[in-house]
């Protein structure tokens, strides 16, 4: 049996989405399916004078159309799922359809079900609704000032919460020999999976069951949340997601859509289809980031931090959002002095809500936001006592021999070798030479900059007990259920819900390396609540930790039980029996044996079992981890830029990381590539728009910038391994980690190519225009 | 608004369909709604993503952006007619090198890719980068799509080298 564990095994999934043969839920077609149009709100903030749907009820092919007058008493209102402790809260009532009042473009005031999409289509174009548009609020900070208009009556300054960790620090700060302040614009980016939401509902008025095919990566969440607004227990409510193309935190929320899709599924007893458009997206599926940081930095004149503190004005959208209210405090707050063991730090957010589109969850979600402020402040504090950044950083890095490392919020960093990853960073770059390279092009009027980000993040969430105590509503375990047919073959039940992560292959490489099969002996079954008990979904970089462990208990459960027909069938006492490479052997007897597969039949005929022991195999395991897990590495860009132009060049990117054991190292680097470029794409290219009404400049594809292949360098990767010891695999996670680290690498190389500029900072993202503005305004300090 | 409906007659992954339909109809509406043929994806409505590329008489074209009575007479191609008996060198790469993740952008992606080779056998990695400008990836950073698309070039050349036929998509 060859060893399959840290092998990249080409992907299982792969064989249907290489073939056209993938089921995202808008592939899906039901007898009798008809759809759903949204008509929205062309305006940021308004009150609804009125809704006239008769031109549009008499349209072709048109069911009916609905408005929220129809559905504000039969269906209950969007909640949020995450109400941070002591930060006096405020729900923001979430109507699916609006009836009273819109609070940012997009709003949903009706809807058409007809026939056919287009006829859907035209039908909503002919809905006819009167606004009387009210003042609207864009930006954070401005939000919370007098006089602003308020999105909610009942939330005063738009402030939905006011949230506080960590001790004055006033003391500190008056006592440090240097203070570095700065303000950082963390701006709001689309998280734009490739995959436009969608959902179909189905009601089959025999069971009173409804079930709904939904764009999520938590289909358990989902049934969680349909079932108390639509009112359906759960146990009539099945929510699935076969194929889902891609979530980066925009398909962990409930969306008004789903929701009304479902609602009407079961008023017409016609399956309901309703997909977004991609302008639709932008418009209302949710964004990510959007900070206001006001950042300060304590330190010594010879490098040693002392403190981090930063007020910031997070904006939250027109409602909070299912995670939304955690994204910038538990996710980022408790994080913010980084890899570095500073001893003090504190943080004090306003959770605001404003005219535009809710914020949630975006790769990475609230780290990359930590990440970015903290290390751009460690390049800023270099350069203000004159240290090399790298010095700074090895000066301030928390020590391989610190762990496990309490953070200054209470963080148990789990294991790890800062160090080192940066020690092998500063070898592949070849530092002090590329130093001297980089002075002796600037005498040649040739500008490049080195950019380091020596990250940790925390990820594989869970445990639950955590969850309960940072104020989210629900558990972060999960439940796996691997059962072994009577032929030895293998299904494996995930509450985790991948959604291009590659699981339906590296679960079944875990599987399959513990029971000593092959991996094609093995399917994983994900993203169906009928089929799957419980689970908690794919975010947070937890699926491999936590879904990973519990489906290595899951399989210990199995394999202790067949050990038990084995030894009765080969007539020994269990402690006897040896199991390896999918054959059970008497110890010291290597030819007394017999294969997983004939005690898997034997369990099933269950002629001759032993005493005591059921029928059948398989094992469940729910498994809450004992804590976070936190990968770490050191990441450094090389850019040139082009003074005339303003345009930046990525001539290099190194990303060195550890994200514990590894085991498809293929897919892996797989999700380390996505995240760089997420990552870079902030620092370069990306950013949402509004205008002072409201108004989402950045509506498409054509207005916002994303990542192209021509933009690239190639990467250049190496890893540490540190295995975690807070999950029996030893993993940390990785499917943030580029985008967490990458961002400031960039900015931090962009702004030392700068420096001889005098530029010390320039809002992300990096634009050639800023770039060549900036360079205009500085050419003095040329 | 009366519906009045036309017959497009088309040859789609060498199979001939005629179907009455309004005119308005865009090609891969036709092509998921009409013929089931849910391979090709709708991933924007502004003609950037790609996700719904297709071959139309061996050409690559955003199937969002052609009217279905502009395919009356023509060959489509879909990804589900890239394979024959075996998967494309195209697939092949893909699956090899890691090209997809979710795997929504990439029969679009690999209908871009294969197109790409049939102009160029042999194209150099900026040329691959170039050639892949109306393809949006969110998952994979594209470096493996490029990979993807060398691994595939390497196979066709290996296969023409052997049978001495130019391969097509």
């Amino acid at each position: 049996m060859p060893q399959v564990m840290g092998q990249a095994l080409k992907r299982h999934e792969d064989i249907r989405l290489i073939r056209g043969r993938g089921q995202y839920t808008d592939d899906m077609t039901l007898p009798g399916m008809v759809y759903a149009k949204m008509v929205r709100s062309p305006y940021a903030h308004a009150k609804i004078l009125s809704v006239d749907t008769q031109a549009a009820q008499a349209m072709p092919g048109v069911l009916a159309v609905f408005t929220g007058q129809d559905t504000k008493d039969e269906l209950g209102l969007i909640p949020t799922a995450w109400i941070p402790p002591n930060s006096d809260l405020k729900m923001t009532p979430h109507p699916a359809l609006a009836f009273d009042t819109v609070r940012y473009v997009g709003d949903a005031v009706a809807v058409v079900i007809a026939e056919t999409p287009y006829q859907a289509q035209d039908a909503a174009d002919q809905v006819q609704v009167q606004y009387q548009p009210l003042e609207a609020v864009v930006h954070p900070r401005e939000a919370v000032e007098d006089g602003r208009p308020q999105v909610h009556e009942e939330i005063d300054h738009n402030i939905a919460f006011h949230w506080t960790v960590g001790p004055d620090l006033d003391a500190v700060f008056q006592q440090a020999e240097v203070v570095v302040r700065h303000e950082f614009r963390q701006q709001r980016l689309i998280p734009n999976a490739m995959e436009p939401r969608a959902a179909l509902a189905q009601y089959n008025n025999a069971t009173d069951e409804l079930t709904v095919w939904v764009t999520t990566q938590n289909p358990h969440i989902h049934r969680f949340l349909l079932s108390g607004i639509l009112g359906i227990p759960e146990h009539k409510l099945r929510v699935v997601a076969i194929d889902v193309g891609g979530g980066f935190g925009s398909k962990i929320a409930c969306y008004p859509d789903e929701v009304v899709a479902s609602w009407a599924a079961r008023k017409l007893h016609r399956p309901v289809k309703w997909t977004e458009t991609r302008q639709e997206n932008f418009l209302i599926t949710s964004h990510g980031r959007d900070h206001v940081q006001e950042v300060e930095l304590a330190g010594t004149r010879d490098g040693q931090i002392q403190a981090i503190r930063v007020k910031a004005y997070s904006n939250l959208g027109a409602y909070l959002s299912t995670a939304g209210p955690g994204v910038p405090t538990i996710l980022f707050g408790l994080i913010i002095n980084g890899a570095y063991n500073i001893p003090h730090a504190s943080a004090d957010v306003y959770g605001v809500v404003t005219n535009t589109t809710p914020v949630d969850a975006y790769r990475g979600a609230g780290r990359p936001e930590a990440t970015y402020l903290i290390e751009r402040m460690v390049d800023l504090y270099a350069r203000e006592i004159q240290m090399d950044p790298v010095a700074v950083r090895e000066k301030n890095l928390v020590q391989a021999e610190a762990f496990p490392y309490t953070n200054p919020f209470g963080l148990q960093y789990d294991s790890g070798n800062y160090q080192g990853t940066l020690k092998i960073a500063l070898d592949m770059l070849d530092y002090p030479k590329l130093r001297e390279e980089q002075a002796a092009l600037r005498k040649d009027g040739k500008y490049i900059g080195i950019g380091w980000s020596t990250y940790v993040e925390m990820c594989g969430l869970g445990p639950s007990e955590v969850a309960g105590a940072v104020g989210f509503q629900g558990g972060l375990w999960e439940s796996a259920t691997v059962r072994v047919h009577p032929t030895g073959k293998v299904t494996v039940f995930t509450g985790a819900s991948p959604h291009g992560q590659g699981e339906e292959t590296t679960f079944a490489q875990i599987v399959g390396q513990e029971l000593g099969i092959p991996v094609d002996d093995i399917e994983i079954v994900h993203g169906d609540t009928a089929r799957i008990s419980m689970g908690w979904g794919t975010y947070g970089s937890r699926t491999t930790a936590v879904g990973g462990g519990a489906i290595h208990l899951a399989t210990q459960k199995v394999i202790e039980k067949a050990k038990k027909i084995a030894a009765h069938k080969l007539e020994v006492s269990e402690s006897d029996v040896v199991f390896e490479d999918g054959m059970f052997s008497v110890s010291g007897v290597p030819d007394r044996q017999v294969s997983f597969q004939a005690v898997t039949l034997d369990a099933y005929l269950a002629w001759s079992l032993p005493e005591g022991v059921e029928p059948a195999l398989e094992g469940t395991a729910f498994y809450d981890p004992k804590n976070f897990t936190y990968p770490f590495g050191a990441h450094v860009a090389v850019v040139s830029v082009d003074p005339d132009t303003g345009d930046i060049h990525l001539m290099r990117y190194i990303a060195v990381d550890d994200i514990g054991n590894i085991i498809n190292p293929m897919i892996v680097e797989g999700q380390i590539h996505g995240g760089l470029v997420q990552g870079i794409g902030q620092a370069l290219y990306e950013g949402a728009e509004y205008d002072a009404e409201g108004q989402l400049l950045t509506g498409s594809l054509l207005d916002y910038a994303m990542p192209k292949a021509r933009f690239f360098p190639r990467f250049e990767t190496a890893h540490t391994v540190t295995p975690s010891p807070h999950n029996p695999l030893g993993v940390k996670g990785v499917g943030e980690t580029g985008a967490i680290a990458s961002t400031p690498a960039i900015v931090n190389a962009v702004m030392d190519a700068l420096h001889p500029f005098g530029i010390r900072d320039l809002p992300m993202p990096l634009t050639p225009e800023k770039v060549w503005q900036a360079i205009q305004q500085n050419q003095g300090g040329r | 608004m009366p519906e009045v409906l036309t017959t497009v007659t088309m040859t789609v992954n060498g199979q001939s369909v005629t179907r009455s339909i309004e005119p308005r109809v865009l090609l891969v509406h036709f092509l998921r709604e009409e013929l089931g043929l849910t391979g090709t994806h709708v991933g924007c409505d502004t003609s950037q993503c790609g996700a719904c590329t297709v071959l139309l008489d061996g050409e690559a074209v955003k199937s969002c952006t052609v009217l279905a009575v502009q395919a009356q007479g023509s060959a489509v191609t879909t990804i589900e007619g890239l394979e024959g008996t075996r998967l494309h060198p195209v697939q092949e790469g893909f699956w090899a090198k890691h090209g997809l993740q979710c795997g929504f952008c990439t029969p679009g992606a690999m209908m871009t890719a294969a197109y790409l080779l049939s102009q160029n056998p042999h194209p150099t990695e900026e040329e691959i980068r170039e050639g892949l400008d109306g393809v949006v990836c969110r998952c994979t950073g594209y470096e493996t799509i490029v990979r993807s698309v060398q691994q595939a070039a390497a196979l066709m050349s290996e296969a023409s080298e052997t049978s001495g036929a130019e391969e097509v998509g």
